[in-house]
């Protein structure tokens, strides 16, 4: 789950990093209020969970409380398209009002787990403003990394040797490694996925300032932070995927047509791909997971009903704990209470298959039976193109 | 031969009393699997059918003879269970908990360090030796015993390949589930380098999917190390980039992890890559010669 920059920077101030002062506001007035009680040049930024909002338009120093409210009103309740956004862009429901401040220096530091070493990582790199991955592709040897031992968290040493790599003056070692303790207490202590700040900026004062801040939450732990929890923005959801985690279904709405319906997250990732293979496009990601029942079917079935891009339905079932039997119950059960206006083609192998495929083909829908994937998804492809003719 | 697990490998069922515990130690038993004793603290003294429920692994291993565990604790219990069950000198754990925190797993791999006792998952469907031995929640009767190891960060993924292998005739020596998440216990390489080692496989298939390097990385070691013939398939070919599929760890980020960039590193390993997920068992049949 991702958070927004102020949120994001909320949580951060508690941890003592540190931030310039400013405040978010829903309204061109209170963007305007904001903007008044800081005095002097602010800067208004969008907020939206993507990146490249500077580039989009979304960001920008103003020099009046009246310009900053002009330049909210802009902003709210319309869409800002970023390269990161789609062509649809996202709707801007508040901005972060912040002081302005004299850049001298822009860095990058990040915070993330690094799969290969299964530790969390610092990253930091001199070229700050920049996309990461940028740096990594162009220069990889401009990223410096401090791996964390678990037992011991982020070691000072580690501290100093990344500010002597950064370059900052020796003046600033002390504020830098207080800087990057505090930023891996908050990824640590609020289980993060990522925290990221970029640019970290060394102001002319001498100050270090988390200028930008994007974090992550790992999902698997969110059931601990109630804080962070709060903090989700429905808003920024695909309505379909935030309906499938209510019922605990994993789904990512996709470009296509052809509706996809399977049990566990390899073979539903394997299903996209055989469609795309049969000429096909899928609309969805969906996996219904292994302890499936007969209301996480039905519900499943609505929500890929509800997609009017969606031409064919194709279920690939590979039953192991979830029984074919259960399974096919649950299909026909959900077919006949939803209704069923589009071809529905099903593989099903696995625990109970004779008797599943049995209730299935007594139901007396209309369900095109597969015996094996790749024929299921060249019956599907064949049913969503009969479906647009 | 097998790799892991076979006939004389005792198993304790951590999370034994929960339904799905109680459900898989059951159906582990009934395909032959040595199942030995539970673990659930507070009913220790108990049994389920017969097997004999004790309050910590400790004493789970003292009473039973134990050599390997299965853990079903769910996930804001399931680092602790595993270092419990990495305390009590288990030589094997098998953790099947989808859901696990990612910063508790890398305090537990930390843990693992230095420990005699190697962790399979989390997050995964477990190891099955076929006709010996089954760990885990795959539903055993689509294996058959044989030559063919097969390695796979997805459950009924595998459970495909196994099936399309039993369909034309090629048995599994032994199959390994690593898991979906980040940080997981074993990786492909630690598997192929016992596959390579184990006289009865013949041959490995390697399902991998997109997120992080580990394909790319069991790639190079199958260059250098496995003389074996290697097949592979990679799921999420047209996943967009920024999204997690399902799995924890299957997701491109930054530019990392995508299908082709692993399909590319298999090749020029020499490793068949099955185009279609269904062709799992037609590639390996074909690099078999058969």
């Amino acid at each position: 789950m991702n958070i927004h920059e102020y949120q994001a920077k909320e949580i951060l101030r508690t941890y003592g990093v540190p931030l310039l002062d400013g405040g978010v506001a829903r309204t061109p007035e209170e963007a305007e209020a904001v903007a008044r009680r800081l005095g002097g040049t602010v800067v208004v930024k969008a907020q939206i969970h993507a990146g490249g909002r500077g580039k989009g338009g979304g960001v920008k120093v103003v020099k009046s409380p009246e310009e900053a409210r002009e330049f909210a009103r802009k902003l709210l309740g319309n869409p800002l398209v970023t390269h990161q956004t789609g062509p649809e862009g996202r709707i801007v429901r508040q901005v972060l009002v912040e002081q302005g401040c004299d850049i001298a220096r822009e860095l990058y530091l990040g915070v993330v787990v690094d799969r290969g070493t299964g530790r969390v990582a610092v990253i930091a790199s001199q070229e700050g403003g920049v996309e990461i991955e940028e740096v990594a592709a162009r220069n990889p040897d401009a990223i410096y990394r401090e791996l964390l031992d678990p037992l011991v968290g982020f070691a000072p040493y580690q501290g100093r040797r990344l500010a002597f790599r950064l370059g900052l003056p020796k003046e600033l070692t002390t504020k830098a490694v207080a800087f990057f303790t505090a930023l891996v207490r908050a990824f640590l202590e609020r289980d993060a996925s990522m925290l990221e700040i970029n640019p970290l900026v060394v102001t002319k004062g001498g100050d270090l300032i988390a200028l930008d801040a994007k974090m992550g939450a790992d999902d698997n732990a969110l059931f601990r932070q109630p804080a962070v929890r709060a903090y989700r923005d429905e808003h920024e959801e695909d309505p379909r995927e935030r309906e499938a985690a209510k019922f605990d279904l994993s789904y990512i709405a996709l470009s296509g047509n052809i509706g996809c319906m399977v049990n566990g997250a390899g073979l539903a990732m394997a299903t996209m791909d055989i469609v795309k293979y049969a000429g096909g496009e899928p609309a969805n990601f969906l996996d219904v997971g292994g302890g499936a029942n007969a209301e996480k079917v039905r519900e499943a079935f609505r929500i890929l009903l509800s997609d009017a891009s969606v031409r064919a339905i194709f279920i690939n079932v590979f039953g192991g704990i979830l029984r074919c039997d259960v399974f096919a119950e649950g299909v026909v059960a959900a077919a006949r209470e939803v209704g069923l206006g589009i071809p529905l083609v099903v593989r099903m192998e696995g625990t109970n298959v004779d008797r599943g495929k049995q209730i299935l083909a007594e139901s007396g829908l209309a369900i095109e039976s597969a015996a094996d994937m790749a024929e299921g998804a060249r019956l599907a492809v064949a049913a969503a193109k009969r479906g647009l003719a | 031969m097998s790799i892991l697990i076979d006939k004389s490998t005792r198993v304790i069922i951590q999370g034994i009393t929960g339904a799905t515990g109680q459900f898989h130690a059951k159906a582990c038993r009934e395909y032959g699997t040595q199942i030995v004793g539970g673990v659930t603290p507070g009913k220790g003294g108990t049994d389920l059918e017969g097997i004999p429920i004790f309050d910590t692994v400790e004493q789970a291993v003292r009473e039973t003879g134990a050599t390997a565990t299965c853990i079903f604790v769910p996930p804001p219990f399931a680092a602790d269970a595993i270092m419990e069950a990495a305390d009590a000198k288990l030589p094997l754990a098998i953790c099947i908990t989808e859901g696990v925190p990612t910063l508790d797993m890398v305090r537990c791999a930390r843990f693992l360090e230095g420990k005699a006792t190697r962790l399979i998952g989390p997050n995964c469907p477990g190891v099955i030796t076929p006709g010996e031995c089954k760990i885990g929640i795959m539903p055993g009767y689509i294996h058959k015993p044989g030559t063919i190891g097969v390695v796979s960060r997805s459950g009924t993924l595998t459970y495909e390949a196994v099936h399309q292998l039993t369909r034309l005739g090629i048995g599994q020596s032994t199959c390994v589930g690593i898991g979906g998440d980040p940080i997981i216990g074993t990786g492909y390489i630690d598997v192929l380098r016992l596959y390579q080692a184990d006289p009865k496989t013949e041959g490995v298939i390697l399902i991998g999917e997109i997120g992080g390097t580990a394909e790319e990385d069991a790639a190079a070691f199958i260059k250098a190390h496995v003389t074996k013939p290697v097949t592979a398939f990679i799921a999420g070919q047209t996943a967009p980039k920024g999204k997690r599929m399902g799995h924890a760890g299957a997701i491109i980020a930054g530019g990392r992890g995508t299908a082709a960039d692993k399909i590319r590193a298999f090749e020029v390993a020499g490793v068949r890559v099955a185009k279609s997920p269904a062709d799992l068992g037609t590639t390996m049949a074909a690099a078999l010669g058969r």
